[in-house]
């Protein structure tokens, strides 16, 4: 019987894997479906079982299976690790992703899965937070905190009860790594937060899982209820978010899951002393979690030698809306962004020139191909004007309007704003109407400040360059005012837009409405 | 659920409340799951389950009411009878989400973030899917696709206008 692989991966299901999958099936073909390989330009991609490996071919539809078995397709790939964009990354993390069957704990047993638990739970709690903290591991959520110093904090903290929590309320545009590792390779997450439960002496774990991931719910939820006597006693829980983007952030979280409205916690107190219910919590993002079992069964140095200056390690990267090879690449940190984005990436999927990229999500910075030179790394984004945050980069061909992609980031910090703040809430929706009068050339004073109460009200007119004061005042506002990211970081996205392409914001009205 | 069906009554919530509940501590952060789960049988959140949720758990009806209204995934009415999410988020907007919104849009006669006046179809804005690099991407009655184009669209629009 012929055996084939096929990724049942939300982005491989959207791209027509299970019509694959039926075509297979009623030629007699078994199947087993997998977590995506990761480049989605050859998705639905089908893997056949030989004497020489695993060969692929892709992309396939459903009335083409025939070549596919016969060996004539057309997209034959040969063996997958051969394939240049696979062939070119580090996989620390994702070794395991598209290469079994997720759910199965043979497969994941037999790929090196439970190893490092099994390490960990041999050595003290302390020695395992040292091996973390050795690693150089820092939040992979975008903060870049290092992990070991938190697990340090929790260890170091003492209380009857405290709580893993791993924050998988991907919310990004621009990234799905957390949702991928979910789908593919269930049990590495699990095995990571049953090792940070071991390290800080912690009973319950909960995954924070956002609602539109629909796969990754039902899989994680699958494997939890498999792992649960391997991970025990330690015990484990899925939550699902509510459509909430704010409740990516961490504290936010921690009040969604206690049942309240997703609103920022002001800190101190950190979640590391006081968190979920009140109690001592390790909050990480899925791929520091994951990162963990790699960490402790190859041991520290192994992982610690990979990297660039202070950013050790790997980092799954996520390359992402108009470009030609869009997909996951985890490489260790210090390569340019403009490899990743021309090299790797292979420029736009419309074959324009690039434009801008976004690095790091809604909130993270636009830059300019004139910067591609710039080093995958946390203090080099920093230093930049942007963050690396959790390594989407969004690439824009030579249509896109930055002037409505900032106006964009004021949007969607208004419609997103938990409302705690007022930089956030209030800024963002003023930084909305500040952009469209810049784009309209400025303002002419109304009846209102005509009126003899308006004392301090402006008489003149504010044209386009009093504008840009305007609103860079109130990006510095809430830069610095706001309580969490979400307002802190939205003048990323808008100063990054307005600096690199001030000639956006320089057009008549009638092009904004064009678009 | 069709906006024109008579809403079960107040019992009915209650009884599926106490069901939902079953295996599951009665305590505050019971309520998303307990929302998630009444949402999932009768397709929004009644103001008539509001009462009954906040008596279940123990909670003020203003408690309830303020987190059923924070989270955009609760919905106060019902949706049409098939429900398409259009991602409208940066990569997907990169990838000409904006012309597919606009056709979508016209083809099934809504515009976004409402439900036809026959109530078979409601056409929502979603952040995000996660299907970043192969958009612009919709659910549809939460099946995923992508590279919708206008053939693709017009495939949905045939299903969901049957």
């Amino acid at each position: 019987m012929i055996r084939a692989y096929v990724s049942g991966d939300m982005a491989s299901v959207a791209l027509g894997a299970d019509e694959v999958v039926a075509a297979l099936a009623v030629r007699g073909v078994e199947v087993v479906r997998t977590g995506s390989r990761g480049l989605f330009r050859i998705e639905p991609l089908v893997e056949i079982d030989t004497p020489e490996g695993r060969i692929a071919y892709g992309p396939v539809e459903a009335n083409e299976i025939d070549a596919v078995l016969d060996g004539t397709h057309a997209s034959r790939i040969g063996r997958i690790e051969d394939h240049p964009f696979f062939a070119r990354q580090q996989r620390f993390t994702f070794a395991r992703c598209g290469v079994i069957d997720p759910l199965s704990l043979d497969d994941y047993a037999a790929h090196g899965g439970w190893q490092a638990l099994d390490k960990a739970r041999a050595l003290t709690p302390q020695a395992v937070v040292d091996e973390v903290k050795a690693s150089g591991l820092r939040g992979r959520g975008g903060a870049g905190f290092p992990t070991g110093i938190k697990w340090q904090t929790v260890l170091d903290t003492r209380s009857p009860e405290k709580f893993i929590v791993c924050n998988a309320d991907e919310g990004d545009s621009g990234t799905f790594a957390d949702r991928m590792l979910m789908e593919g390779d269930p049990f590495c997450l699990i095995e990571g937060m049953a090792i940070a439960a071991h390290a800080v002496g912690a009973g319950h774990g909960f995954i924070y899982i956002r609602s539109e991931y629909p796969f990754a719910i039902r899989v994680m939820q699958a494997a939890i209820t498999r792992a649960a006597p391997r991970i025990a006693p330690f015990a484990l829980e899925v939550r699902v978010g509510a459509g909430a983007y704010v409740c990516g952030e961490e504290t936010a979280l921690l009040d969604s899951i206690e049942g309240k409205r997703g609103q920022v916690r002001a800190k101190p107190p950190l979640p590391a002393i006081e968190g979920l219910f009140g109690r001592p919590t390790v909050i990480n993002n899925v791929l520091s979690l994951a990162a963990v079992p790699f960490i402790v069964a190859e041991g520290a140095q192994a992982y610690q030698a990979v990297g660039f200056g202070r950013s050790r390690g790997t980092m799954p990267i996520q390359l992402a809306g108009n470009v030609r090879n869009g997909g996951l690449f985890e490489a260790g940190f210090g390569i340019t962004l403009g490899e990743l984005v021309n090299d790797i990436g292979g420029g736009t999927e419309t074959g324009r020139p690039v434009k801008a990229v976004q690095v790091g999500g809604p909130l993270g910075a636009y830059f300019p191909p004139a910067m591609f030179d710039l080093p995958f790394d946390y203090e080099a984004f920093a230093a930049a004007g942007g963050l690396i945050g959790h390594a989407g980069i969004t690439v824009f061909d030579d249509t896109v309007d930055m002037a409505h992609m900032a106006r964009f980031a004021m949007e969607f910090c208004a419609h997103e704003s938990c409302g705690k703040c007022t930089p956030c809430r209030i800024g963002a929706v003023r930084g909305m109407e500040t952009i469209d009068r810049i784009v309209g050339g400025g303002r002419q004073p109304g009846g209102l400040e005509a009126m003899p109460q308006m004392r301090n009200a402006a008489a003149r007119p504010r044209d386009r360059a009093a504008e840009i004061a305007l609103l860079r005042d109130l990006c510095d506002t809430m830069k610095f005012g706001s309580l969490c990211a979400l307002g802190g970081f939205t003048p990323y996205p808008v100063l990054s837009a307005l600096d690199h392409f001030p000639q956006d914001f320089d057009q008549p009205a009638t092009a904004q409405a064009a678009e | 659920m069709t906006p024109n069906e008579t809403a079960p009554p107040d019992t009915a919530y209650a009884d599926a409340a106490t069901r939902l509940l079953r295996g599951r501590p009665a305590t505050r952060d019971a309520l998303l799951p307990l929302l998630h789960a009444l949402q999932d049988e009768f397709g929004y959140i009644a103001d008539a389950m509001i009462p009954v949720v906040a008596a279940a758990l123990n909670l003020s009806r203003a408690d309830v009411h303020g987190v059923v209204t924070f989270y955009h995934d609760f919905r106060r009415a019902p949706a049409g009878a098939h429900l398409v999410r259009l991602c409208r988020a940066e990569s997907c907007q990169a990838r000409g989400a904006a012309t597919i919104e606009r056709i979508a849009t016209q083809r099934l006669g809504v515009t976004m973030g409402a439900t036809s006046a026959d109530g078979r179809v409601t056409v929502e804005p979603v952040y995000c899917l996660g299907l970043c690099a192969t958009g612009p991407n919709a659910l549809v009655d939460g099946r995923p696709v992508s590279r919708l184009d206008a053939a693709k669209l017009e495939r949905i629009a045939a299903e969901v206008l049957a």
